[in-house]
């Protein structure tokens, strides 16, 4: 049977032009971030101000454009206004006025609303000139902020189901195959398992049913690269999807959201009902005989359901626990059928290599972590955000450039990478290039790309026991070295920051991590003694000073302060003793009190009680 | 059948919800989200009503679930669901100060997780993914950015007064 693709050149043409006739676009981010914000009140606000304004530049009109996430949260809420070159930030509802009698209208700039530059305290008015974008290379972020994400003729604008309709018209699944594998794409999700070969994998199992799964279980606690990707730019990874489809014969997919993230799960839903309807998904797609049905499964909150095989059974309704390997879901996955299963990151790079080609894809990264990444900055940096690099970016670049340096003028320590499967990299590796095998020998690895900045005032062996606390948290229970080594480590760690640890802890724990990593089924249990292993490599100083000294560094741990009265200053108000909620402080009016060191729990409410600053926490 | 009712609840919206999604065994997750929303908890009787209404699945099955998930309570949450967010960049930027000063100020002690009144439950989530705004608390879906132990007493005291103004 022969049939006809839609002329989707055509089709891109007359949404360009529609796109033309909105005028002057206002593009406000719509991002949870910003939602946060108030950015829905700020759009509104748009909306009644802006619309019928002659705007200074004569285009016909203003359209007010709400976006997905521009990755720069902590400036929300952004405001772009491309053809005015400029970019506003932490736009209140009351600054709306503003910016359209005084930009829009009379070409003004609002200079108050300009990103200052952290270094150079000037104000920046276009995107590509604030520091935290012009070093990124954006790729699978590209349209996130850019475009209506509930709009799929925008979407068609920015190129979107182009690389589809590429594929369909040469008809070769080997070939989008081949294509994948060249261009070096690895998983995204943590693992680094080249893409190519997994679907080579599935494919070889074509002729019955199989299944293309989607991983949006993004569920290390720092990172939200996937959540932006499906709630800015869903068709791309609808496509992404899709093509994926094409290339191991599978015509039905799932995609597994957690349930913590509501509006992602509302704009795919949005997204593949329009593209149905549209014939960019469903049955006959643009025209040809290729059918593929998306649908969306919600998690219930479980860090496991991340792991391959436990989301497949939380698919299947079941508890969320991983399965032993092989099978392989390549071979047998979901209802025991071929399985291809990518994180959401991943999927959103196939649209681009298949459009682009895996030359380009494979000219960007290191010698074999082609491509970019993104990452989520968080911490104490100036500039927090969702930001995209090519792989091999130096921690420098990322930590002093992008995100303009530790905040406050304070001292760089550490970062913690990959989250509570990864490790921390210090001062040592700020030069070190990015990527998943230098990451792995320095004990760290990439992970989902959670990238939590500490300065002097983080406390490792804390940072290690919160780690902890959430892997045994979230263990699954299957494997007892995984569910009950987990438990004894978390105990040991909350022993030291209590000040109780003693110095065999330290081998203990090593033997512990040891034990656990060997004895568990799925990657949590694998990777859940990294954070602890890592902290013990660069900071054994840090753990030594809790336990022998009963010092934390980071003057963090609160067990470990000791609060004094300074019987010089105290007045003997009597204050301190009444606010005391252990009654530890004695003495008499008028005369110096003094805290009982082994009742004291160290809360500080009396410190904050004393009206002579009589009280010092050390 | 289709709307008996037992110990109080009204089984026809379980019944309805069921139907909805074909009573099917793999739709079970989402079935007990959906009777969550219902009656903010799931009570032990619609679990087993479930466990038996589904082919092929029994009640310790359905508890089984329900006892997996992080999002599910089998006892009743408050009107208002605080959820604190306790992801690394939120936990390090002080997400245990405002949690402590949210228990403080509705007088949760000793591991309660529901206000007498029934009016908030307060749990703590990991990372709600607003990591750039840490740290966050969110109160029925409504996202409370860069919160410190004062501010979140603010919105609470301002929920509780807007209650006492109904």
């Amino acid at each position: 049977m022969t049939t006809t693709l839609i002329n989707i050149k055509a089709e891109q043409e007359r949404v360009k032009e529609q796109i033309k006739a909105q005028g002057l676009r206002v593009l406000v981010c719509a991002g949870t971030g910003c939602v946060a914000n108030g950015s829905l009140k700020v759009i509104e606000k748009f909306k009644e101000l802006g619309v019928n304004v002659r705007p200074m530049t004569q285009q016909d009109k203003v359209t007010i454009v709400p976006t997905g996430c521009h990755g720069f949260c902590e400036q929300g809420v952004l405001v772009v206004i491309p053809d005015l070159d400029v970019t506003y930030v932490r736009v209140k509802l009351e600054d709306v006025e503003e910016i359209v009698e005084s930009h829009i209208k009379e070409g003004k700039p609002v200079e108050r609303l300009l990103y200052v530059d952290p270094k150079t305290q000037e104000h920046v008015f276009k995107n590509e000139e604030i520091n935290f974008y012009a070093k990124q290379t954006r790729t699978t972020l590209a349209n996130c902020g850019e475009i209506n994400a509930e709009s799929l003729d925008e979407a068609l604008a920015v190129g979107a189901y182009e690389a589809l309709h590429k594929v369909l018209e040469k008809g070769d699944s080997d070939w989008v195959i081949e294509e994948i594998t060249r261009s070096g794409l690895r998983g995204r999700g943590g693992g680094g398992f080249p893409t190519g070969m997994k679907w080579k994998f599935t494919a070889a199992n074509k002729g019955g049913k199989s299944y293309v799964v989607c991983n949006g279980d993004e569920g290390d606690p720092g990172a939200f690269m996937d959540r932006s990707v499906m709630e800015g730019d869903p068709h791309k990874l609808l496509e992404g999807m899709a093509i994926a489809g094409y290339a191991i014969g599978a015509d039905e997919a799932y995609i597994y959201v957690r349930a913590e993230y509501p509006l992602a799960i509302h704009r795919l839903r949005v997204a593949i009902k329009e593209a149905e309807e549209r014939g960019y998904l469903g049955k006959n797609i643009m025209g040809s005989d290729f059918n593929f049905e998306i649908h969306i499964k919600e998690g219930a909150g479980a860090f496991v359901c991340g792991e391959e095989t436990a989301l497949i059974a939380s698919i299947e309704g079941e508890r969320g626990m991983p399965r032993p390997k092989p099978p392989f879901p390549a071979n047998k996955g979901l209802f025991g059928r071929p399985t291809l299963i990518n994180n959401v990151e991943t999927l959103a790079n196939v649209a681009p290599i298949i459009l682009k080609g895996a030359d380009w894809f494979s000219s960007m990264g290191t010698e074999k972590s082609k491509g970019t990444k993104t990452f989520a900055l968080t911490g104490e940096v100036n500039n927090t955000g969702l930001i995209e690099v090519p792989m091999g970016t130096t921690l420098r670049e990322i930590v002093f450039d992008i995100g303009g340096g530790i905040r406050g003028g304070k001292k760089f320590k550490a970062v913690q990478i990959g989250g509570p499967s990864g490790g921390c990299l210090t001062e040592e590796h700020l030069d070190l290039p990015m990527d998943y095998d230098n990451l792995i020998a320095a004990g760290a690895m990439v992970g989902s790309g959670g990238l939590v900045v500490m300065n002097e005032d983080t406390c490792i062996v804390e940072v290690a026991r919160f780690f902890m606390n959430f892997t045994q948290n979230e263990s699954c229970g299957k494997c007892v070295p995984c569910r009950e080594g987990t438990k004894n480590m978390l105990k040991i760690l909350e022993r030291i920051v209590k000040g109780k640890g003693e110095m065999k802890d330290i081998e203990t724990l090593e033997e512990l991590a040891t034990a656990v990593k060997d004895g568990s089924l799925c990657g949590l249990g694998k990777t859940a003694p990294n954070p602890v292993l890592s902290t013990l490599k660069y900071f054994k100083d840090e753990y030594i000073a809790h336990i022998k000294d009963k010092k934390c560094p980071a003057g963090v741990c609160e067990a470990m302060k000791t609060i004094t009265i300074d019987a010089e200053l105290c007045k003997g108000c009597t204050k301190c003793a009444r606010t005391c909620p252990v009654g530890a402080i004695e003495g008499t009016v008028k005369n110096p009190h003094h805290i009982d060191q082994s009742k004291c729990i160290k809360c500080g409410a009396c410190a904050s009680a004393c009206p002579f600053k009589a009280i010092k926490q050390s | 059948m289709s709307s008996q009712t037992h110990a109080g609840l009204d089984y026809s919206k379980v019944d309805e919800i069921l139907a909805s999604y074909e009573y099917k065994k793999s739709n079970l997750i989402a079935i007990l989200q959906k009777v969550q929303e219902v009656f903010r908890y799931l009570p032990l009787d619609v679990m087993t009503y479930i466990g038996t209404k589904i082919e092929g699945l029994s009640p310790a099955t359905v508890y089984g679930v329900a006892t997996f998930y992080a999002q599910f309570s089998l006892q009743p949450k408050g009107k208002y669901e605080v959820k604190v967010c306790d992801g690394t960049a939120c936990h390090v930027r002080g997400s245990m100060p405002v949690l402590n000063a949210i228990h403080k100020c509705l007088d949760l002690k000793d591991g309660k997780f529901t206000t007498e009144d029934g009016l908030f439950s307060v749990e703590t989530v990991s990372c709600l993914g607003a990591c750039g705004l840490a740290p966050v608390v969110v109160v029925n879906g409504t996202v409370y950015p860069q919160m410190t132990a004062d501010a979140i007493k603010t919105v609470i005291e301002t929920i509780m007064g807007e209650e006492r103004g109904n």
